[in-house]
C-alpha cells in the first residue's frame, strides 16, 4: 500500500463487498435491465441491507458513520455493475436525495423519510429542476402556498431521477418572493393528491435508470414537511451538492479507469496490418496521456475529498475536481471508443454503453460550464 | 452452540504466482492475498447454524502468518463473533503440525461443531479437515452439499459420482464444505465497522503443536510448464474428425 492512503482495511473490505454486489448481483443482469429501461426494486433493499445506502449517515439513522473514503470506495466499485443508471438511481437515493434530511430534518422526516430510504423501503428523489429552468436553480416556479397548517403545490419538475417510482421526494419550491432567497426545500410525498408522474423520459444513456416528468397540482402537505427554515432552501441546495458533485467526480474517474483498461486489453488483442493494435506508437501515446490524466484527476479527487472529510469549505476544489473528471471521461470515451473501431460502435462491447452513460456526467448535477463559473467566483478575479 | 469455522489466507485465483529464485518458495511480492473460496462457504454455513440456534457464537480460527489477520477481519465482518489467530511463526507448517495444533486448540475450546473449506486452494491438500477429526476422534463428513442439525445430529450430504450420500453422524464433528453448500454472504459494512471492536486472541504455533513434526517438507517450488495454446480445426464435421484424428495420431502421437 502507498504511504498515506487514505483507505483502512474496513476500506479495502468494503470494497470487496461493494465489488461483489456489482459484479456478481447487477452485472449479470445489465441486458435485460438497460433494455427494460428499469431495474427491481429489491436492487435498493438488498443496498440497504449491505448498509451501502447509509454509508456516511449516523447510525441513529441507520447509517454507518463511515468517513468519506467508504463513499469513495463506493463510487469507485459501483461502476463494475456496468449501468451508469443503476449507479446514479443509488447515488439520488443515497447521496443527492437524503444527506439534507439528515443534516436538517426533524424527528418525523427522519422517522417518515430517511430511515426507510436508507434500509431501501423508500425510494427517494431529488426534485429541482423544471421544464422552464435547470441550471439557474434560483429561478424555480413551482409554487408553495401557505395555507394555515399546510403548503399547497404547484407547479412541474423534470428530468427527476427515480421520479416514476419514488416514494418520496425532496422537493424545491418557492415559498417567499422571486430569486434565491424565496425557495424552501420540503418532503413531499408521492402519494400526495393532485401529484402525477408525467410519461417516462427517453434518454440517450443511463437506460437502467428511471427519469420522470412529474405535475404537481394543488398537492397538500404539512408545512412541518419543510427542511430546515423557511425560504433557505437555496443555500441547502448549494451545500447539498458539494457531495453530489464529489460522487459525480469520482464515478467518472473511476469509469475512465475502467475503460481505459479494459480498451489497453482490446488494444492488445486486435491486430491491423500485421501488428496488435497497442503496438502503434501512436495508441501507446494516446493511452499514456489519458492514464496520466486520469491519475491528475483521481489526485484532485482525493484532494477534494479529505477538503470535504475534513469539514473545511471547498467548494472551489469540488468544483474543479468535477469539472476536470467529468471533461476528461469524455475524451475517454471518445478515444477509448476510436481505439475499439468498429466494434466500439456495437453494443456489444462495454464502449458504446460507457460512451453514451458518461455523456450525462459534464451536464447533470451543475454542468462544466457552471463550475466554471463557481470556480471563477471563488477566485475572486473579477471583484 | 459453540462453533468453529477454520479458515486460511490463500492467495487470490487471479494472482501470478512466481517462485522463488532459489525454488524455496513462492514471491510474495505482489500476491493478494483472500479468504479460501471454499471457505467462506464454511463461514456462511457456521453464521447460519449459529443464526438457527439461539445462543450459538461462531469463533473463527486461522493458522498463519501475521497477515492471516485480514481473512480474520473479513469474517468477523461476515458475521462471526470473535476469532483465534495461531501465528505460525513464519513456519510454514505442513498438514500434520497445522491439524496437531488446530486439534488441540478445539479441544481446548471445547466447540461442538465445526466447518471448514473442503480444500484450501493454495496446495491443494485437502487434508488437515481430516486429520483434526482424527486426532480429535470426531466423526467427519467431507464435501458436504448440503447439512441439517437437529436433536444433536447432523445431517450431511455429499456428492459421489453418479449419485449422492447422506451421512448421519452425532455431534462434535467436522464438516468439509463445498462450494454449492451455501451462497456466502458479503461483508456489509455495518458488520465491517463492528468486527473491528471484536476480540482477536492471538496463539503461538510452537506452543499449541505439542511435540509434532512434520511429515513432509516442501522442499523445491517450480511453475508447471506453459501449456501450448490451443488450435482451432475447421471444416465440416467430417473433415474435421479427419483432422483431429490424424493431428492425435501423427503430432500428439497419442492414439
Ligand atoms: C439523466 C438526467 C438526470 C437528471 N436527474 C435530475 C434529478 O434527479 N433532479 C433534478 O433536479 N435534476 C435532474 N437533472 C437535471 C440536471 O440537473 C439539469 O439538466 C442540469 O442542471 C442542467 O440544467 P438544464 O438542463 O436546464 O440546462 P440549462 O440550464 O438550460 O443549460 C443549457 C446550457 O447552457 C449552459 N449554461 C447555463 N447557465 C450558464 C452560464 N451561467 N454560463 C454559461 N453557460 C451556461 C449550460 O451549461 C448548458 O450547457 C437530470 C438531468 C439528466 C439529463
Amino acid at each position: 500500500m502507498e504511504p498515506n492512503s487514505p483507505f483502512t482495511p474496513e476500506h479495502e473490505l468494503f470494497r470487496k463487498t461493494v465489488r461483489d454486489f456489482a459484479e456478481k448481483d447487477l452485472l449479470p443482469h445489465k441486458e435485460k435491465w438497460e433494455q427494460e429501461r428499469g431495474f427491481p426494486k429489491e436492487v435498493f433493499k438488498k443496498a440497504g441491507d449491505l448498509g451501502i445506502l447509509g454509508v456516511c449517515f449516523p447510525e441513529e439513522v441507520g447509517g454507518s458513520a463511515g468517513d468519506w473514503w467508504f463513499k469513495v470506495v463506493f463510487c469507485e466499485e459501483i461502476i463494475r455493475c456496468k449501468m451508469a443508471g443503476l449507479a446514479m438511481d443509488l447515488m439520488v437515493q443515497a447521496d443527492i436525495s437524503t444527506p439534507i434530511i439528515s443534516y436538517l430534518g426533524t424527528e418525523e422526516q427522519k422517522r417518515e423519510f430517511l430511515i426507510p430510504a436508507l434500509k431501501g423501503d423508500k425510494i427517494a428523489a431529488l426534485g429541482i429542476t423544471e421544464p422552464g429552468c435547470g441550471s439557474d436553480v434560483a429561478n424555480i416556479t413551482t409554487r408553495a402556498e401557505t395555507q394555515g397548517d399546510d403548503y399547497v403545490i404547484s407547479g412541474a419538475k423534470t428530468y427527476i431521477t427515480n421520479g416514476g417510482r419514488a416514494d418520496f421526494i425532496t422537493l424545491a419550491v418557492r415559498t417567499g418572493g422571486p430569486g434565491y432567497q424565496g425557495i424552501s426545500l420540503v418532503t413531499f410525498p408521492t402519494d400526495t393528491k393532485g401529484f402525477a408522474v408525467g410519461k417516462k423520459l427517453e434518454k440517450l444513456g443511463n437506460h437502467s435508470s428511471d427519469t420522470a416528468l412529474l405535475f404537481f397540482e394543488n398537492c397538500r402537505i404539512p408545512r412541518r414537511y419543510v427542511i430546515g427554515e423557511e425560504n433557505m432552501g437555496f443555500v441547502y441546495i448549494m451545500k447539498n451538492f458539494q457531495g453530489e458533485r464529489l460522487v459525480a467526480a469520482v464515478t467518472s474517474i473511476a469509469g475512465s479507469e475502467l475503460t481505459l483498461g479494459e480498451t489497453v486489453r482490446y488494444c492488445q488483442e486486435r491486430k491491423a496490418f500485421g501488428k496488435r493494435i497497442i503496438d502503434y506508437q501512436v495508441w501507446q501515446h494516446k493511452f499514456a496521456e489519458l492514464a496520466t490524466q486520469i491519475e491528475a484527476g483521481k489526485r484532485l479527487n482525493y484532494h477534494a475529498v479529505s477538503l470535504f472529510q475534513a469539514g473545511i469549505e471547498c467548494s472551489k476544489e469540488v468544483s474543479m475536481a468535477k469539472l476536470f473528471a467529468c471533461d476528461l471521461a469524455q475524451r475517454v470515451a471518445y478515444d477509448c471508443l476510436q481505439a475499439h473501431g468498429g466494434a466500439g460502435y456495437m453494443e456489444e462491447y462495454d464502449l458504446a454503453r460507457f460512451a453514451r452513460d458518461i455523456r450525462l456526467m459534464t451536464i447533470g448535477g451543475g454542468s462544466s460550464e457552471i463550475m466554471k463559473e463557481i470556480i471563477v467566483k471563488k477566485m475572486k478575479w473579477t471583484r | 452452540m459453540k462453533i468453529a469455522v477454520l479458515v486460511k489466507q490463500v492467495p487470490d485465483t487471479e494472482t501470478k504466482i512466481k517462485t522463488k529464485a532459489d525454488g524455496s518458495g513462492i514471491e510474495a511480492d505482489g500476491v493478494k492475498y483472500i479468504v479460501g473460496p471454499y471457505d467462506e462457504n464454511a463461514i456462511e454455513e457456521a453464521i447460519k447454524t449459529k443464526e438457527k440456534n439461539a445462543g450459538s457464537e461462531v469463533t473463527v480460527i486461522s493458522l498463519g502468518p501475521v497477515r492471516s489477520v485480514e481473512a480474520i477481519r473479513t469474517a468477523l465482518a461476515m458475521g462471526c463473533d470473535k476469532a483465534i489467530h495461531i501465528d505460525d511463526e513464519n513456519s510454514n507448517p505442513d498438514a500434520y503440525v497445522t491439524a496437531k495444533a488446530l486439534a488441540k486448540v478445539i479441544a481446548d475450546k471445547g466447540f461442538e461443531i465445526v466447518f471448514t473449506g473442503k480444500q484450501a486452494i493454495d496446495q491443494d491438500n485437502s487434508q488437515v479437515t481430516q486429520q483434526v477429526a482424527e486426532f480429535l476422534g470426531w466423526p467427519q463428513v467431507m464435501l458436504v452439499e448440503k447439512l441439517e442439525i437437529a436433536g444433536g445430529k447432523a445431517t450431511a450430504t455429499r456428492r459421489v459420482s453418479g449419485g449422492k450420500e447422506v451421512y448421519e453422524v452425532p455431534l462434535p464433528a467436522i464438516f468439509g464444505c463445498e462450494k454449492g453448500l451455501n451462497t456466502p454472504r458479503y461483508a456489509s459494512l455495518p458488520g465491517i465497522m463492528k468486527a473491528k471492536t471484536k476480540p482477536v486472541e492471538t496463539l503461538k504455533l510452537s506452543a499449541e503443536k505439542g511435540d509434532a513434526q512434520p511429515k513432509v517438507v516442501l522442499s523445491n517450488f517450480r511453475l508447471p510448464p506453459e501449456k501450448a495454446p490451443g488450435r482451432m480445426i475447421a471444416g465440416d464435421a467430417a473433415a474435421q474428425v479427419k483432422e483431429l484424428v490424424r493431428a492425435l495420431r501423427e503430432e500428439a502421437k497419442v492414439i
